[in-house]
C-alpha cells in the first residue's frame, strides 16, 4: 500500500510547526504498518522531510495542481489530508472536488471528505449539529456585504464576524456597529466564499475537547482544555490550561457527551478537536466549531497527556481498531482510554507584534501569535510562572491610567496587566468585569502577587518554599529581596528545597508506566526516576518558543543531534518546552524533561543527570545565549568553548578580533554616547547599520540614512539590551550578501556551504532568499570566503557548527557577523547537499570520526532555493516590507535543475500565482527604476498587462512602455489603486520603498497593506523582482518539473573520513 | 498545625489539616478523576475509606449541589492542594467548609503522586490521618459490615407511573434511583437486608456499595430466590458481585482496585470499548461463574470482569457505574436497556 501524505507547506501565522508532529507521528504509524509513504511538503527545515522518514518526499507547493501531479506520477492508494493543517486539508478537498482523487482512485485516509466539508461549512455545520438538537451559535451565512448587514441587523449589535475555510480565523472579529461590520466583511469576502455573522458570546468560558473515533464507533475524549482568555480571544492566543480548571463534574461530561454524539454523528474516524463556549452563570453552552483534523490544539493535548493523538489517528485511518492499539506510553494499557492528569499543564502564546511597523497591538479572535510554550507542574502558579518565563518576554510597565484599557482591550501584556492590577488594590471582581478572566485565575494570580509582597519583606524558609512551589525562580526571587541568584540557590538548596523529577505516565500512577516524559516540580517530596543513573549521557538543549527568527529549523537541528547521538551510543536527554515541536516528543530521546531552558533548570539537570556535557549550539539563540553562565558554574559545553561563543556573540570583541585578523569589516564603532555615535556616523557618512550585542533577528537594528534616525534606533536599541553594548557600523549599499554554513573541528573546516542571497545587504539573511550553490557570485568571491571562514575558525578554535555572514562588493569580502552555534540555514544546506551537517558536529562535539565533505557545492547538478514565507496578511496594520528586522515566520527550500525552476517552485509555495497577468508597479526611486526597466520591458513583451502608479508610469511611457496609470491611494481620484486591488485585479504587486530605513509615505504603506490584506503577492525588493520576472520569463508553471528529492540527490555529496586532525580522545565523563 | 497521613506500613506523609481537624482511620484507596469530588465523596461505596484525589488541584469549582447521597461517606480526604478560594456560580460554599462542616478530616499538601504509586504497588492500605497529637488505631473497614452502616434502614417509594423496580439498597447512590425514574419508573427502595419478595415488583435493581461483597450474607440469600422468579434484574458495582454469589461464583480483592472516570472496558462479542466511571475493590473471578452465565464487559487495561450476563435470563449487571456522577455517561444507555427487559 502507498499512502500520499500532505504537509502544510512553511511555517505561517495560524500553521506552525505543530504540523511538523503531527506529519512526523503520521510517517512513523504509516511505515510501521509497512506503508510506502510519499510526501509533499516544501518545508525543507521540517523532521518530517528528513531521510528516514517518508519513502519519497517532494519539495513542492501543496496546492491542487501540484499534487495532482504528484498523485499522476506516484499513483498512491490513499491520501492523508488530516496531518498538514488547513493548507493540506483545502487542497485535499479541492482535488476531491475537481475529480483528482476519483480520477485515480485515490482513498481518503481516515475523516471522509463530506465530513471535513460538513466541518468547515458553517451553514452545513449548523445544519448537521441541529439534526443531534446541539446548540450552535446563532448565525447566518453572508455571500455579500449587504447580506451580511441585513443578518447582523436580525441577531443584533454586537455581532462576530467569521471567515469560512480559514485558517486561524483569519480575518474574525467583533464588531459592534455596521461601519465595522462593513470593513471586516469587505476583507473577509476576499478571502473566503462567504462571512458568517454570529451571535456574540465574549466572556463565556471557552472549553475544547480533544475526541479520537475509530470505524467501529468506539469514541474517547483524550483531553480537555479550559482557556483562561475567555470566548473572544482566539484559542492560538489564549492561555490555555489542561485539563479544565473550572467546570464542575456535570458541565465537564455534558460538554464530552455533547463532542462525542457531535464527532459520531458527523463521521469523523481519526482526530478532531471540538470546541465550545460554556455561560459561566447559566451553564447554557455553544458549540463553536469542530476541525476534522489534527490541529494546533492537538498537538498541545498529545503533549499535555502523553498520548500520541497524530499517530493513533493515523493507525484509526488505516481502519485499525482503537481497541488493538497499545497506550505507547505505558506499554501495558490500551490506547481505548482517556488520560488522566495528576499535574497541570499552562500553555502561553509567544508574539512578536513590536517587530512590524504598524501592526496593531491587539489581540482578538483572529490569531497573530508566532508560537507557544507550554510549562508543567504540580499547581497553577508554579505551571503559569514557568510558562510566562519560557517566553522570554520581559515583563512591561504600565501606567496607572491604561489598566482599565488593556484589561477590557487585551494585547499580549494582558496577564501581566492582571497582576499588576492586583498589585496596584483592584479587586477580583473589577478585574473580572474588565477582561471576563474567571476568578479563579485571578485568585492564583493574587496568590502570586502575595507571595511577591512577602518576599520583598523578609526570605524566610518558610517564604521561600512556598514561593518555590509557586513556581518563582530563583532570579525572581533574587531580584524581589535584592539578593543575588547564587545567593539565593545557596540558601534555598541549603534549605534543602529541590525540585523533583515526575513522570507524565496517562494515568495518574495508577499503572506502572516505562515512560521517560518528565518535568520538574517543587510540589512534591520524591523522584519518580533514580537520578543519574545513565551511563554516557549528554543533554541537549532545544529551542524554546517558535518566535520570528527561531523556528522549526532549530527543531530539525536538535532533533538530528539526538538522533546522531543516539546512533554514537550514548544516552540522550533533551530540554524543550515547546509543545509545537518533534523534539518533545519523548520517542526521540531517552529523557524529555518537558520544563525551561534556563540556567537554574539546566544546572538543576546537570547536578542530577550528571551527563558528560551539555549541547547549546543546536537550538538557536535561546540556549546559545546560556553558554557563558553554564561555563562559568563549571558546566561542560559541548563543542566551541563558551569563552569563543562569547567572543563571537559580542560585536565589540568580535570586531577586535576581525582586526587582528586582517579580515575587513564594516567600519564600527562601539557606542559610548548618543554624541560620539552622530559624530561617527557622520565621519564615516550614512548610512549606518544599528546593531545590539546578543541580537536576534534583527531586534532593534536599524539602518539610520540621518542623524534622527540613528538617535531613534540608538533607543530602542537600549531599550532592548541595556546590558551589553551597541555597535555602529557602516551600512554598505548594493553589497551582495552570502552566508557560510559550516562545522569545524579542532579550528579545521570539516563541512562547509557557501549560499548567496538574491536580495542584496540590508534584506535580514532570515527574510532573504537562498541559493544554492550561489549562481551570481564570482568563483574567487567564493574561495575568499572559505579561506576568512577557515582562518576565523581557526582563532576561534571552532569545534562544532557555525555560521558567518559576508557582505562582497565585486570580490572584496567582508565579514558581517558570526554565529558559534548552528544557524536557520543548516536543514537547507544539509537537505540540498545531502550531507547531515549536525550528524557531523554530532560527532565532532563528541570527539568521533567525522567524514568530510569533499566534494564542492558548484559540482551539483541541480539548485535549492530557500524563500521566506510572511504572515503579514495576519497582522493587521502591519507594515509588509522588508528591512534589517525580521519578518518572515517560515521558509520553504526547493530543488530545480536550475536556479529559475527552484525559484518559481520556491515562491509558489510561499503563495506568489502563475501566471503573471497584471501586474501593478511601483518601482521606487530612480535607481530602482532604472533597474528595473528590463524587467519591464520583458513583462510587456509576455503580453503582461502593467498598471502603475504616477512616477512609475511616466517613466515607463518615456521607455515607451505603455502602462495604464492609476492613482495614489491618498489621491482621490479615479482609477485608483485601491479599488485595482480591493476588486483583486493583479497577480502581482511590485513596489519598491523610497528610501530604507525611512519612515514611509502612507501611499506606498496603503499599497502594499492593501496587497496584504487581499491576498496579492507582492515583492519589495528590486533584486527580487528582477529575478522573478526573469524567472516567469524563462519558464512556465508546466516546465516545473515534479522530481523528488531523491532523484535531484540520490546519494549525499561525496565524503571522506578527516584525516587524524582530531586528536582528542572520545569524550569521557567530567571526574 | 500539622497533620499526618500514616500507612500500615510505617511510611508517613506530612502535610496540613483543613476540614475538620480530627484524627481518622480507614482504608487508603486512590482516585484518579479530575472532577467530582462532590458527587464522590458523597458515594456510599466510600464508607470507610480514606480518599486519595490524584489530580492535584482540589476544590476549584466550590460545592455544587450535586451529591450522591445525605452526607459525606468518606471517612477522611487527602489532596496536593485544596482550594480554599473557589470560583463557580452554582457553588455554596468552599469544599474546606463543606469538609468541616460534616466533620471531615482532609490532609493538604501532600505529595499525592508518591502516596499513589506506593498504594499501587503495595496494594491499598490501612491508614489514618492524624491531626496534631491525636492518634487513633488503624482498623480495617471490610472486617465490617459496611453495607449495614450505610443502606438506609427504611424503606421508600418513589411513585412513578411505569413499571415497578425495587432497589436493594446497599449505599446505593442517588444517580441511580434518578436514571430509574428518569425512565418513569416506580421506584421502591428497599434496605439491604430487607426479603423484597414480598413486594410486588416487575424489576429489581442491586445498587453499588462500600466493602466485601461477602458480607452481604442476607442480601445474597434474596437475590438467589430472587434470580428463580426469572425477572429482569440489573447489578451495578457491588450489585455484580452480589449477583454472581448469589449464582454461585466467587469475588476477589483487587490489589488497589479501579477508583476513576477514565476505565476502558470492552463489551465481550462485540469489542465496543466504553470508557466508564468506576469504583470497587474487588471483583468478580470469572473462573468460577456457574454454567450460562457470561461475562459481557472486560476491563481493557487489567482483564478483570467488568459485568456480567445471563445466556437465557434477564439478568446484567455491570461492575462500573452507568448512572456515572461522577464521571462519564457513555454507558448510561444500560438503563434503557434494563428497561426494555421489563417489556
Amino acid at each position: 500500500m502507498k499512502v500520499l501524505i500532505l504537509g502544510s507547506g512553511a511555517l505561517k501565522i495560524g500553521e506552525a510547526g505543530e504540523f511538523d508532529y503531527s506529519g512526523s507521528q503520521a510517517i512513523k504509524a504509516l511505515k510501521e504498518e509497512g506503508v510506502e509513504t510519499v510526501l509533499v511538503n516544501p518545508n525543507i527545515a521540517t523532521i518530517q522531510t528528513s531521510e528516514a522518514l517518508a519513502d519519497r518526499i517532494y519539495f513542492l507547493p501543496v496546492t491542487p495542481q501540484f499534487v495532482a501531479q504528484v498523485i499522476e506520477r506516484e499513483r498512491p492508494d490513499a491520501i492523508a489530508l488530516s496531518f498538514g493543517g488547513q493548507t493540506a486539508l483545502n487542497c485535499g478537498l479541492a482535488l476531491e472536488r475537481e475529480g483528482t482523487l476519483k480520477k485515480y482512485g485515490v482513498a481518503v485516509l481516515g475523516t471522509p471528505v463530506r465530513t471535513i466539508e460538513e466541518t468547515e461549512d458553517r451553514a452545513l455545520f449548523t445544519a448537521r449539529l441541529a439534526e443531534i438538537g446541539v446548540e450552535v451559535p446563532r448565525s447566518a451565512a453572508a455571500q455579500t456585504i449587504d447580506e451580511a448587514v441585513a443578518l447582523a441587523k436580525d441577531i443584533g449589535y454586537p455581532v462576530m464576524a467569521r471567515v469560512a475555510y480559514a485558517l486561524g480565523g483569519l480575518g474574525s472579529g467583533y464588531c459592534a456597529d455596521e461601519a465595522q461590520l462593513r470593513e471586516r466583511v469587505a476583507k473577509g469576502l476576499a478571502h473566503s466564499p462567504q462571512v458568517l455573522i454570529e451571535e456574540y458570546l465574549v466572556g463565556w468560558k471557552e472549553i475544547e475537547y480533544e475526541v479520537v473515533r475509530d470505524r467501529f464507533d468506539n469514541c474517547i475524549v483524550v483531553c480537555n482544555m479550559e482557556n483562561l482568555d475567555p470566548m473572544g480571544i482566539h484559542t492560538g492566543e489564549s492561555i490555555v490550561v489542561a485539563p479544565s480548571q473550572t467546570l464542575t463534574n456535570r458541565e465537564y461530561h455534558r460538554l464530552r457527551s455533547i463532542a462525542i454524539r457531535t464527532v459520531r454523528h458527523l463521521g469523523v474516524v481519526g482526530e478532531c478537536n471540538i470546541q465550545f463556549a460554556l455561560c459561566p452563570r447559566t451553564g447554557r453552552y455553544r458549540a463553536i466549531e469542530v476541525n476534522a483534523r489534527l490541529s494546533r490544539s492537538s498537538a498541545l493535548a498529545s503533549k499535555a497527556t502523553g498520548y500520541p493523538l497524530a499517530f493513533v489517528a493515523a493507525k484509526l485511518g488505516l481502519g485499525h481498531g482503537l481497541t488493538e492499539l497499545a497506550n505507547a506510553i505505558t506499554g501495558a494499557t490500551r490506547a481505548c482510554f482517556e488520560p488522566a492528569l495528576d499535574y497541570v499543564v499552562v500553555k502561553a502564546p509567544r508574539w512578536d507584534l513590536q517587530k512590524f511597523r504598524g501592526a496593531a497591538q491587539t489581540i482578538g479572535s483572529s490569531m497573530k501569535s508566532v508560537g507557544e510554550v507550554m510549562a508543567i507542574g504540580r499547581g497553577f502558579e508554579e505551571a503559569l510562572q514557568k510558562a510566562l518565563r519560557m517566553l522570554g518576554v520581559p515583563g512591561a510597565t504600565f501606567a496607572d491610567e491604561d489598566i482599565d484599557r488593556l484589561l477590557r482591550e487585551p494585547t499580549p501584556e494582558r496577564i501581566h496587566v492582571a497582576a499588576e492590577a492586583l498589585r496596584r488594590g483592584y479587586t477580583l471582581e473589577r478585574i473580572n468585569e474588565l477582561s471576563h478572566i474567571d476568578r479563579w485565575f485571578l485568585q492564583k494570580l493574587q496568590h502570586i502577587v502575595r507571595i511577591e509582597q512577602r518576599l520583598k519583606a523578609q526570605v524566610s524558609r518558610e517564604t521561600l518554599l512556598e514561593a518555590k512551589r509557586a513556581g518563582f525562580s530563583d532570579a525572581q526571587i533574587a531580584a524581589l529581596s535584592d539578593s543575588s541568584v547564587e545567593k539565593i540557590r545557596e540558601t534555598r538548596e541549603a534549605a534543602g528545597i529541590v525540585p523533583r523529577v515526575k513522570q507524565i505516565d496517562t494515568l495518574a500512577g495508577e499503572y506502572p508506566a516505562q515512560t521517560n516524559y518528565l518535568y520538574l516540580t517543587y510540589n512534591g517530596e520524591e523522584d519518580d526516576i533514580a537520578a543519574g543513573d545513565l551511563e554516557k549521557s549528554v543533554l541537549v538543549l532545544g529551542s524554546g518558543a517558535y518566535r520570528i527568527g527561531s523556528s522549526v529549523e532549530f527543531d530539525w537541528c536538535a532533533v538530528n543531534t539526538v538522533q546522531a547521538l543516539r546512533r554514537q551510543g550514548y544516552k540522550t536527554l533533551m530540554l524543550n518546552h515547546n509543545p509545537e515541536t518533534v523534539s518533545t516528543d519523548y520517542n526521540e530521546c531517552d529523557r524529555l524533561y518537558f520544563d525551561e531552558i534556563s540556567l537554574e533548570t539546566v544546572l538543576e539537570l546537570y547536578r542530577r543527570e550528571r551527563p558528560l556535557g551539555v549541547v547549546v549550539s543546536v537550538g538557536g539563540q535561546t540556549p546559545n545565549n546560556l553558554a557563558l553562565a553554564l561555563a562559568n558554574a563549571g558546566v561542560r559545553v559541548l563543542g566551541t568553548s563558551a569563552a569563543s561563543i562569547d567572543t563571537a556573540e559580542d560585536r565589540h570583541k568580535f570586531s577586535r578580533l576581525l582586526d587582528k585578523l586582517g579580515i575587513v569589516q564594516p567600519a564600527w564603532k562601539e557606542l559610548k554616547s548618543e554624541a560620539g555615535a552622530l559624530e561617527f556616523a557622520r565621519s564615516v557618512g550614512y548610512p549606518v547599520l544599528v546593531r545590539p550585542s546578543y541580537v536576534l533577528s534583527g531586534a532593534a537594528m536599524g539602518v539610520a540614512a540621518n542623524d534622527a534616525e540613528l538617535v531613534r534606533f540608538l533607543r530602542r536599541a537600549t531599550d532592548v539590551s541595556p546590558v551589553h553594548p551597541v555597535v555602529i557600523s557602516k551600512f554598505l549599499e548594493n553589497a551582495r550578501e552570502l552566508e557560510m554554513d559550516a562545522v569545524a573541528c579542532n579550528g579545521e573546516l570539516v563541512v562547509s556551504a557557501v549560499s548567496e542571497h538574491v536580495e542584496n545587504a540590508g534584506v535580514h539573511s532570515g527574510d532573504a532568499t537562498l541559493v544554492l550553490p550561489p549562481q551570481r557570485t564570482y568563483l574567487e568571491t567564493v574561495r575568499r570566503i572559505r579561506r576568512i571562514s577557515a582562518r576565523i575558525a581557526a582563532a576561534l578554535k571552532i569545534h562544532g557548527p557555525f555560521n558567518i555572514q559576508f557582505l562582497a562588493k565585486g570580490n572584496d569580502v567582508s565579514v558581517i557577523e558570526c554565529n558559534l552555534r548552528a544557524s536557520r540555514s543548516f536543514p537547507f544546506v544539509s537537505k540540498v547537499l545531502r550531507v547531515n551537517f549536525i550528524d557531523v558536529a554530532a560527532a565532532v562535539m563528541m570527539g568521533r570520526p567525522v567524514p568530510v565533505h569533499n566534494g564542492s557545492a558548484t559540482d551539483l547538478e541541480y539548485v535549492g532555493v530557500k524563500a521566506p514565507q510572511f504572515s503579514f496578511t495576519r497582522l493587521e496594520g502591519a507594515d509588509p516590507v522588508l528591512g534589517v528586522e525580521m519578518a518572515s515566520t517560515g521558509e520553504v527550500g526547493c530543488l530545480g535543475d536550475d536556479f529559475e525552476e527552484a525559484f518559481l517552485k520556491a515562491l509558489i509555495s510561499v503563495g506568489f500565482r502563475l501566471p503573471v497577468r497584471k501586474v501593478l508597479l511601483s518601482t521606487g526611486p530612480i535607481a530602482d527604476k532604472a533597474a528595473f526597466l528590463e524587467s519591464a520591458h520583458t513583462l510587456r513583451a509576455m503580453g503582461v498587462e502593467l498598471y502603475a502608479t504616477e512616477g512609475t508610469a511616466a517613466f515607463l511611457a518615456a521607455n515607451d512602455i505603455p502602462a495604464m496609470l492609476l492613482h495614489w491611494p491618498t489621491d482621490a481620484r479615479s482609477p485608483n489603486t485601491l479599488e485595482y486591488l480591493e476588486r483583486r485585479a493583479f497577480d502581482l504587486v511590485i513596489n519598491i520603498p523610497k528610501h530604507s530605513g525611512e519612515e514611509e509615505l502612507a501611499n506606498d504603506y496603503l499599497i502594499r497593506r492593501k496587497a496584504a490584506d487581499f491576498g496579492i503577492p507582492l515583492i519589495t525588493n528590486i533584486q527580487l523582482a528582477q529575478r522573478f520576472v526573469e524567472a516567469i520569463s524563462k519558464k512556465g508553471l508546466g516546465e516545473l518539473q515534479i522530481k523528488s528529492w531523491q532523484e535531484y540527490a540520490p546519494h549525499g555529496a561525496p565524503t571522506r573520513p578527516l584525516q587524524a586532525s582530531s586528536e582528542e580522545k572520545e569524550l569521557r565523563p567530567a571526574a | 498545625m500539622k497533620a499526618n497521613l500514616i500507612l500500615e506500613d510505617g511510611s508517613r506523609y506530612a502535610g496540613h489539616p483543613l476540614g475538620f481537624p480530627k484524627s481518622v482511620s480507614g482504608e487508603v484507596v486512590f482516585n484518579t478523576g479530575m472532577v467530582g469530588y462532590t458527587e464522590a465523596l458523597t458515594d456510599p461505596s466510600y464508607s470507610g475509606q480514606i480518599m486519595v484525589l490524584t489530580y492535584p488541584l482540589v476544590g476549584n469549582y466550590g460545592v455544587p449541589p450535586a451529591f450522591e447521597s445525605g452526607k459525606i461517606h468518606a471517612a477522611g480526604l487527602v489532596v496536593a492542594e485544596l482550594a480554599t478560594e473557589y470560583s463557580h456560580a452554582d457553588a455554596q460554599k468552599s469544599l474546606p467548609q463543606w469538609l468541616h462542616g460534616e466533620r471531615i478530616p482532609c490532609i493538604t499538601g501532600i505529595d499525592t503522586r508518591a502516596l499513589t504509586k506506593r498504594l499501587r504497588s503495595r496494594g491499598c492500605m490501612l491508614g489514618k490521618i492524624v491531626v496534631g497529637d491525636e492518634d487513633v488505631e488503624f482498623s480495617d473497614p471490610n472486617q465490617r459490615n459496611l453495607v449495614a452502616g450505610v443502606s438506609r434502614p427504611e424503606k421508600e417509594i418513589f411513585e412513578g407511573k411505569g413499571k415497578t423496580v425495587v432497589v436493594v439498597d446497599c449505599g446505593a447512590k442517588g444517580s441511580i434511583i434518578e436514571e430509574l425514574r428518569a425512565r418513569g419508573l416506580r421506584v421502591i427502595r428497599v434496605p439491604w437486608d430487607y426479603d423484597f419478595l414480598e413486594e410486588d415488583f416487575d424489576a429489581l435493581c442491586v445498587s453499588n456499595g462500600p466493602g466485601d461483597p461477602t458480607a452481604c450474607k442476607a442480601t445474597i440469600a434474596n437475590l438467589e430466590r430472587a434470580m428463580r422468579l426469572e425477572r429482569p434484574i440489573m447489578g451495578i458495582c457491588l450489585g455484580n458481585q452480589l449477583l454472581a454469589l448469589a449464582a454461585g461464583a466467587q469475588t476477589y480483592k483487587l490489589k488497589f482496585g479501579h477508583r476513576g472516570h477514565n476505565q476502558p472496558c470492552v463489551e465481550q462479542g462485540t469489542g465496543r470499548c466504553f470508557i466508564t466511571s468506576q469504583n470497587h475493590g474487588y471483583a468478580v473471578d470469572e473462573g468460577t461463574l456457574p454454567a450460562g452465565w457470561h461475562p459481557w464487559f472486560r476491563n481493557a487495561n487489567d482483564g478483570s470482569n467488568e459485568g456480567l450476563r445471563h445466556g437465557s435470563k434477564p439478568f446484567l449487571s455491570v461492575q462500573f457505574h452507568p448512572e456515572a456522577a461522577p464521571g462519564p455517561v457513555d454507558c448510561n444507555y444500560l438503563f434503557d436497556q434494563f428497561v426494555e427487559m421489563m417489556r
